[in-house]
């Protein structure tokens, strides 16, 4: 009979499995709304926070957290007198409340950044948009999570 | 790391607003994940800057965090200003740095 590596790794994995108690998947620890919250104001510095002018686009359901589309649309001219300096992304329920950082400028020509990020559970996201003319523009999405994609 | 994948076009016209696609493969461990043989946690490993410049120029950056997905991919837009490079550099935490570059025609 031949030894099949993949049958092997299985056994092997039963068998930490056993030895540890099955106790492999720690809960998530993750950062609270609050906390969420104390990055924005340390972001902004505890500036006036406008709505409109940004928008965050997440899935109303994510089946997957390891994976969740997310795109951020600042509507700005992106000229030199007028332009997005910075986006902020900040999740409410993940292990560390911030996701990305982007800084940009005029070169950009528009604001419409997308990418992926993890979610550890259900909960909100704010994009946090610094204008050029140091004002600050929040939007929040919701995506409920079904399978959880930090750990 | 392996080869980064960039989606660009060759070819705009003068100011025009171009999108522009780059994706790196990078397993982007969180520091919080274990290995599924051994039982060890995998300590963080993550790509922590990307930096986008055009002819020199920086135009992009981004500041990554654990909570971006495995293989970060990032979709954003650029003006036609004039022909040239655009070069993008990938660091992780261990300061090693994979770059890609693009050649672009403006007409």
């Amino acid at each position: 009979m031949t030894t099949d590596p993949d049958r092997r790794k299985f056994i092997q994995a039963i068998a930490t499995l056993a030895m540890t108690g099955g106790m492999l998947l720690p809960a998530v620890v993750t950062a609270t709304p609050s906390e969420a919250k104390a990055k924005i104001k340390e972001i902004t510095n505890a500036a006036r926070l406008n709505k409109g002018r940004v928008k965050i686009t997440v899935p109303v359901v994510a089946d997957h957290g390891g994976r969740v589309d997310v795109t951020v649309t600042a509507d700005s001219p992106m000229t030199e007198a007028d332009h997005v300096k910075a986006i902020h992304v900040i999740s409410d329920n993940n292990p560390f409340p911030e996701v990305v950082t982007f800084s940009l400028g005029p070169d950009a020509g528009k604001a419409e950044i997308s990418f992926y990020m993890r979610m550890a559970k259900t909960q909100n996201v704010y994009a946090v948009v610094e204008m050029s003319d140091g004002s600050f523009h929040i939007d929040k999405g919701t995506s409920t999570v079904t399978i959880g994609g930090c750990d | 790391m392996s080869k980064p994948r960039l989606r660009i076009p060759k070819t705009v016209k003068k100011d025009e607003i171009f999108p522009v696609k780059a994706m790196v493969h990078h397993p982007m461990h969180n520091g919080r994940r274990k290995d599924k043989i051994t039982g060890r946690i995998i300590p963080r490993f993550i790509i922590n800057k990307f930096i986008c410049e055009y002819n020199g120029r920086r135009v992009f950056v981004a500041d990554l965090y654990t909570s971006m997905s495995e293989n970060p991919y990032f979709s954003f837009y650029l003006k036609g200003k004039e022909s040239g490079a655009i070069t993008f550099t990938w660091t992780d935490d261990n300061g090693e740095s994979i770059t890609a570059s693009h050649t672009i025609t403006v007409q």
